[in-house]
Formats: C-alpha cells, sequence, structure tokens
C-alpha cells in the first residue's frame, strides 16, 4: 500500500456534541464515547472534484433567481477555502442557504410570521478557484426568533456546507455578522468555546464592499489539513 | 490593557491570531432546499431519491436536477433505515451521506492510488438523503469491494457514514458493514468497537434491503467514530 497522508484531528475550536443549552443537543447526542480509528483510504479520499455531477453547477448571485431583486441589503461574501498549513483548497464546492431579509426561510416547517420574499430562495454554491476563493452575492438575512428558551432570537446567519478533498474533511458550518449582539446570547454559536467561536464572525471589508451596490464581507473557511509526514502502518493508540 | 474609550475590537474570522478549523456549526431543520439534491440518493439510477421538494415552493428549487447515469458494475443494493433520538422517537429531519468505494473496491478520488483496480465511470460513491417524517432514509447503491486497510490489511466492504441534522452541532461518523460477509470477522476498523455494541455497525438483510438504523443516544447506541 502506498504510504498515506493522514489528516489532524480536530483541535480544541470544534464544540461538542452535546451542548445543553442547545436543548436538541440532549436527546441527540451519543453517550458513549467516540471510538478513535485510524484513517484509512476510506476517510483519506472524497469525491474531489465531482462536485458538477452531485451538487450541480455553481450557482452564486443568489439575488438573481427570479423576477426581481430580492428585499433586504444586498452583499457580497467573499474570501478563500484553506487547510490548517494555509494551503488554498482549489475546486471544492461550498453550498450556501441562508433566510430571507426577514428572517424567514422558504421552507413549510418555519412557521415564524415574517413575509416570504417570491424573490428570493437563498439558496447558492460556489466553487474555489486555483488561490481557494470563492465569492457570493446575496442578501443580509434578518434574525429570527426560535423555541429553545423563552425570547430565544438567532443571530443573523448563513449556513456554509463544504466537502473538501476526503471525508475527513467534511465540515457544516455557520456565519455570523460583526457586531452582532445575538451571538453572546445564542446557544448553537456558544457551543464553540471563546475565543474560537468568534472565528465564524464574519469582518466587514470596505475593499470588498462595491461602490454603490454592495456591502462586502470576507469569511475564510479552514478546513483540516493533512499531517506533515506520510504513515504507513497506522497503530495510533 | 484595556482603553477605555477605544476597547480592542472583537477578534473575527479575519483575525491571524484565531486561524484554525472552522468550527462546525448544526445545519438545523430548514436545510432542505440547500443540501440534499433530486437524486442525490440514487448512486445508480436517475431519480428524485434523497430530496424533500414538497417541504417548499416548486419555483424555489434551485438544487440540482436528478442527473443521468450510465451502467454502474456490480451488485445493486437498497440501504435504508430510520434515525432514532433517546426517546425511541424517529428524527424527521436529519440528513444521512454516505461515500464508498465501487463493486471493485476502487474510490473515484484522486487520493486512491490503485491505478490497476478499474474506476466506474458512472459511479462516484457519494450520497445525501434526507430523512422522511418516519425518520427513515434510503439510498440505492452498489455493494462496494474489499478496500485496503492499515499496514498491509485489508478491510471488509463498508459504507462511511456521516449524520446531520437540527440538533447535531457536528457530524456524527459510522460505518455500515454488511452481515454475510466473512471479512467482517477480520475487519481492522469494526475490531475496534467493543464487541458487544458491534452488531450496531452491522446492516441485516430484510425484505429486499439491507437495513441499517441509527440510534443517536440510549440503548443501543450506534457506534460513533471519531476520525
Amino acid at each position: 500500500m502506498t504510504d498515506l497522508i493522514g489528516f489532524s484531528r480536530e483541535d480544541a475550536g470544534q464544540p461538542p456534541s452535546l451542548a445543553p443549552a442547545y436543548g436538541s443537543t440532549v436527546s441527540r447526542s451519543p453517550r458513549q464515547p467516540l471510538v478513535r480509528i485510524p484513517q484509512t483510504l476510506t476517510e483519506l479520499t472524497g469525491p474531489a472534484g465531482c462536485w458538477g455531477n452531485l451538487m450541480g453547477a455553481a450557482l452564486a448571485d443568489l439575488t438573481t433567481q427570479h423576477k426581481a431583486m430580492p428585499q433586504g441589503q444586498r452583499i457580497i461574501v467573499a474570501g478563500r477555502v484553506l487547510d490548517e498549513q494555509g494551503r488554498p483548497v482549489p475546486n471544492t464546492v461550498m453550498e450556501i442557504w441562508q433566510a430571507n431579509a426577514a428572517g424567514r426561510y422558504i421552507h413549510g416547517k418555519d412557521q415564524w410570521d415574517a413575509p416570504h420574499d417570491p424573490n428570493f430562495t437563498g439558496a447558492g454554491r460556489v466553487i474555489t478557484d486555483a488561490e481557494g476563493r470563492y465569492q457570493f452575492v446575496t442578501v443580509r438575512p434578518g434574525a429570527y426568533p426560535w423555541g429553545n428558551h423563552k425570547n430565544a432570537w438567532r443571530p443573523a446567519h448563513i449556513h456554509l456546507s463544504l466537502l473538501g478533498p476526503a471525508f475527513a474533511t467534511r465540515l457544516v458550518t455557520q456565519m455570523y455578522f460583526p457586531d452582532d449582539p445575538l451571538i453572546e446570547i445564542d446557544p448553537i454559536a456558544n457551543a464553540v468555546p471563546l475565543p474560537y467561536r468568534q472565528r465564524m464572525v464574519s469582518r466587514f471589508d470596505i475593499e470588498t464592499t462595491q461602490p454603490n451596490w454592495a456591502l462586502g464581507y470576507l469569511f475564510d473557511v479552514v478546513l483540516r489539513g493533512r499531517e506533515a509526514t506520510p504513515f504507513e502502518d497506522d497503530h495510533h493508540d | 490593557m484595556t482603553d477605555q474609550i477605544n476597547p480592542a475590537p472583537r477578534q473575527d474570522n479575519q483575525d491571524p491570531a484565531l486561524f484554525g478549523q472552522t468550527p462546525s456549526q448544526t445545519v438545523g431543520p430548514f436545510f432542505h432546499y440547500g443540501l440534499p439534491w433530486k437524486g442525490g440518493a440514487d448512486l445508480v439510477g436517475q431519480s428524485d431519491m434523497g430530496a424533500r421538494p414538497e417541504l417548499f415552493p416548486e419555483d424555489h428549487y434551485v438544487l440540482n436536477l436528478a442527473p443521468p447515469k450510465g451502467a454502474v458494475g456490480g451488485e445493486t443494493i437498497t440501504l435504508e433505515g430510520v434515525v432514532y433520538d433517546a426517546d425511541g422517537k424517529p428524527v424527521s429531519d436529519a440528513m444521512i451521506e454516505i461515500w464508498q468505494a465501487n463493486a471493485a473496491g476502487r474510490y473515484a478520488s484522486p487520493d486512491d492510488p490503485r491505478t490497476d483496480i478499474p474506476l466506474d465511470e458512472s459511479f462516484i460513491g457519494f450520497g445525501r438523503a434526507s430523512t422522511s417524517d418516519e425518520g427513515l432514509y434510503r439510498f440505492r447503491t452498489v455493494l462496494p469491494g474489499v478496500v485496503p486497510g492499515p499496514g498491509n490489511g485489508l478491510q471488509a466492504p463498508h459504507i462511511a457514514v456521516g449524520v446531520f441534522g437540527r440538533g447535531l452541532i457536528k457530524r456524527l461518523v459510522t460505518r455500515v458493514y454488511f452481515e454475510d460477509q466473512a471479512a467482517n470477522q477480520t475487519d481492522p476498523i469494526l475490531a475496534l468497537a467493543p464487541a458487544e455494541r458491534r452488531d450496531t455497525l452491522i446492516a441485516r438483510k430484510v425484505g429486499d434491503a439491507w437495513r441499517f438504523d441509527i440510534v443517536l443516544q440510549g440503548e443501543r447506541e450506534t457506534v460513533f467514530f471519531d476520525i
């Protein structure tokens, strides 16, 4: 067998599966310890580059999917997908979904009484270039209430889903906005310990902002990276 | 030192001092118009398996449309099961992803270096399925071949599984093995699971389908892996 180069394991910034303040985790997180296994060819491979046959072509402008412009503040989200060594992750797909400007999802089970926007679906996908760069256009999502606890409100966020090069690098996260007071009191964001929680807070950027058009936000996504040395025989304790 | 007039700005995503893995967050309950495309759970044919387009208006379907595929080599199988929570209730807002080798045991990945084992042009080996209101997921795929394991060993035919959903802050990872495979006895990963829980990783033949329930917590909790 050819030498395989493994990916680093979770770092200290990853949340636990059980975060009791986020009520749904209590009955949906395992109680038995995870069984640590060596990374085999199964975990070290993935459908890299096959996104076109899976998720489909890029759809990078969420404001032009319908007859007219959606309501809300138009924004540009841009950044890079990198690994932990700072190397770009090229030609990988990032799937995007979010609520509309009023905080309402185009989903039958979202019962919050805020208006739908017929001109906004809130789903798209982008592909990173050779330097790992991506960019998409959307509207800033609204905050919305949820039933987790009394007067619970989710901070504005955009859901991001990435495959990366391997089964081991799969990531789903949420991007938050700077200076949102709801982040401090959100059990989902706070499942991630400080300071790592702040990795999920985008930065307003005047260079990305386009005059007379849209505000710009920067958000890099960092996936698990390949370790420096190959292992041939894995006897991880 | 705190500057009372201009407090230090909060750290954010662009702060070099914070550079590291982006933390995982839940997919939440409303992912169906953003992730599971029509045909995502059908790795061998052309169908709408995997999606739940009834959960949102038709003119807001912007996901991929069941792409056509050529004939796929190997034994076609149905893999299905129910996702349960700690109270034994089906989880209707979960999403299952699978990753597997083709029938010959080759991964459709540039990182599988074994060019002597054939790729199958019609088979990628990645799938995605939403659970139904009854918590049921269902894939159509092929039985994977044997693949190399640690050292010079071999792994029994298996499918890697990722579980997402409301209440899951991060993906849970497990594996499906198949009860009729003699190679299970010597599989190096199965051997790492506690013997009394090992059968939670083994799919059983029920009718024409391979049945693999996923129990997130409690009695008969599925073995989940740290990879």
